[in-house]
């Protein structure tokens, strides 16, 4: 193979690649503080709340569990317009990306929730605490330690799964990539740098979720 | 404001589902028998390897599918060879399902190696045989159900082939999309599609996982 | 009118009937003993007057508010009775103080000062005022429950129902909690408590509860019912347990 290795470009559009990451750390920030806020909400609805409130969470969770990110995109940004929501590039993405990660957050902390000792509710109840006050002030952040490990998990794979938002446009880190390659020709070198970006990326989002997770949950709980 | 009716809509989206389920079978298929070739080396004795694996299941779940469909495609062709959109697709999305497979089956392993390992060290039986009948018939029974539901992740994952243009189902769907002036039908019924081969599997995932809890708990 | 009245009381788990007809009236400042085998119902009924379980049939009250199932009721009702439990089931992640706070600032909206002033006076009570800042898991198992029982004691309840409090602990760590119920009982705190300690009971309480297949068997003060048994059922049960 004959094929001289060129990162020159990398002197010229630094600051398309900056911009990127600057983009794409907005969304995964956005995504994770609304996304699990959402999440949370969903969540008390499967594992504690009204039924009636059940059988919409249930097919809001299923149907974004079990579709692309991908056609959700496309259908938040393409599809909604005709109906007389018109949302930016950028929106779209951020819309995308909560509604994602809100549905697969719910499970997790669901399974949270649910681990909760039986005790637990029965304090906060012979406390004269109403269940929404037990869950508010006794279950839930023992339930968040509990899962935090898989739901920082989640936070990454939305993350990573964020670079198809540059099919709409959204000027994310695959963006800026696929903007110098489509001007430098140096596609291999530009998807490589970009992919080394990513990993970097997640290898930063895991570190501050861990310490975060420290600063949240300063004690241990039993699993 | 089209001539397309929603038969011809669905009718297309079906025909390019077929591509949509042949690649999610490949890379399954494909993904599973390199994952379990990966495995051997994760948890066999010999640290190189051991580490190359780690090393690979890492690279793979850190970085986006996308990036990976991107090098292939672009990677393959350093080689000179002009790489269809369908080589280059198949071969990220099967060493991408190869890197979470290994990993959901290494949990498995170890989660039944932990208790068992003692005890058949203590009936003096070597590392392959304790593999081959105490740990291995074991971890199977334990990996169907995040195995299943693992393949909605792969069908999931085919979605991003589209970008580097290969023609499945979301493919299709931005074309009958450009075609029909239609995004929010289209799209919502690509979406169904999507749903009605995924929501299936997840249920499948979960009632065994549930019958597997049901038969540990009775043991 | 008694304190709390316990009257005609039915409960079933499916189609195991485990409280068949309870009919029992505690004064102010009685100390109550509930003994029985596992199975008597005897957890049930402590349950039951804290509203943790629904009742079939009759009526609980206690000072005037009546158990019933809506939120309100049991509000009312759980205000005036506390509970401690056998795992004491504190909130891990809140330190003692901070679990003694917490249902004084929710529920009554105790003013945040005032709540520690009244943490650090409980906390003080059941000889804990040093572990404010401690979280669950530094104390031991004693000192858990006693964090619990201050916890009950913020509320200022007008009486406590004790489930098997002492027998989750290690041998060593009883009398602490023990010591703790003592101090209650001498300050005239009505307590009603599910117990296996024959001698605490023999001691302290005013009058002994034995429960047998979801009745109340024998009931009377403890000389009588430990001195001198009536039914065979209770014989046997102060047999195997002494």
């Amino acid at each position: 193979m004959t094929y001289n290795f060129d990162f020159g470009w990398l002197l010229v559009y630094y600051p398309q690649i900056l911009h990127g990451i600057a983009i794409t750390i907005e969304l995964i920030v956005v995504a994770a503080v609304v996304g699990i806020a959402v999440g949370i909400c969903c969540a008390w609805v499967r594992a504690l709340g009204p039924a009636w409130l059940k059988p919409p969470v249930t097919a809001y969770v299923e149907l974004i569990r079990n579709t692309p990110f991908l056609i959700q995109l496309f259908f938040i940004y393409f599809g909604l317009p005709p109906l007389g929501l018109r949302l930016s590039e950028l929106e779209a993405a951020n819309l995308a990306m909560v509604v994602n990660l809100g549905a697969y957050s719910c499970e997790i902390i669901r399974a949270g929730i649910q681990a909760t000792p039986k005790g637990q509710f029965e304090a906060g109840a012979s406390l004269a605490m109403t269940p929404f006050e037990t869950f508010r002030h006794v279950v839930l952040v023992p339930a968040l330690q509990r899962i935090w490990p898989a739901l920082s998990s989640q936070v990454i794979i939305v993350m990573l799964g964020s670079a198809v938002v540059s099919q709409i446009a959204a000027q994310d880190l695959s963006f800026a990539t696929n903007f110098i390659q489509s001007r430098t020709f140096r596609a291999f070198e530009a998807y490589f740098f970009s992919t080394v970006l990513y990993l970097v990326l997640a290898i930063l989002l895991r570190w501050v979720l861990a310490r975060l997770g420290r600063i949240i949950f300063p004690r241990t709980v039993a699993r | 404001m089209s001539d397309f009716t929603i038969w011809d809509i669905v009718r297309n989206l079906l025909l390019a589902t077929r591509w949509t389920v042949v690649l999610s079978l490949a890379a399954f298929v494909g993904g599973g028998v390199l994952g379990a070739i990966l495995l051997f080396l994760r948890i066999g004795k010999r640290r190189l390897l051991r580490n190359f694996v780690k090393y690979y299941v890492e690279l793979f779940q850190g970085t986006p599918l996308l990036m990976q469909l991107f090098l292939a495609f672009f990677g393959l062709g350093l080689f000179g060879i002009d790489v269809p959109a369908w080589v280059a697709a198949g071969a990220a999305l099967t060493l991408w399902t190869a890197a979470f497979l290994t990993e959901i089956w290494r949990g498995c392993v170890e989660s039944i190696a932990r208790g068992q390992w003692e005890a058949s060290s203590s009936l003096a039986m070597g590392y392959v045989q304790q593999m081959r009948h105490v740990i291995l018939p074991q971890a199977l029974r334990v990996a169907i159900p995040p195995t299943v539901g693992f393949l909605v992740q792969v069908i999931k994952g085919t979605a991003v082939t589209s970008i580097i243009g290969f023609v499945e189902l979301s493919k299709a769907g931005t074309e009958v999309t450009n075609a029909t002036f239609e995004p929010f039908t289209v799209y919502g019924i690509v979406a169904l599609i999507y749903f009605a081969m995924c929501w299936p599997l997840s249920k499948a995932s979960q009632s065994l996982e549930r019958r597997l809890n049901v038969a540990h708990r009775n043991q | 009118m008694s304190l709390i009245e316990i009257n005609e009381v039915r409960k079933s788990f499916g189609t195991n009937e485990v409280l068949k007809g309870i009919t029992i009236a505690i004064e102010p400042g009685e100390v109550v003993a509930v003994i029985g085998k596992s199975g008597s119902g005897k957890s049930t009924l402590l349950r039951c007057i804290n509203g943790l379980e629904s009742i079939d049939a009759g009526s609980i009250t206690v000072a005037g508010a009546q158990l019933r199932p809506d939120e309100a009721h049991l509000r009312q009702l759980r205000l005036k009775v506390g509970m401690i439990f056998q795992q004491f089931n504190l909130f891990p992640h809140l330190t003692a103080g901070a679990n003694v706070m917490l249902s004084q600032t929710v529920v009554k909206k105790t003013p945040k000062g005032e709540a520690e002033r009244i943490a650090r006076a409980m906390l003080d009570r059941v000889g804990l005022a040093e572990k404010f800042d401690a979280y669950p898991d530094q104390l031991s198992g004693g000192q858990q429950q006693r964090t619990a029982i201050a916890r009950a004691l913020a509320m200022q309840p007008i009486a406590l129902l004790c489930d098997e409090i002492t027998s989750a602990l290690d041998p060593e760590l009883v009398s602490e909690v023990l010591a703790v119920v003592r101090g209650l009982a001498a300050d005239g705190m009505t307590l009603v408590m599910v117990t296996h300690e024959m001698k605490f009971a023999r001691d302290v309480c005013n009058r002994v509860v034995f429960m047998h297949q979801g009745r109340v068997h024998e009931i009377g003060p403890p000389d009588k019912i430990f001195a001198e048994p009536a039914t065979p059922e209770l014989q046997q049960f102060l047999g195997v347990q002494s």
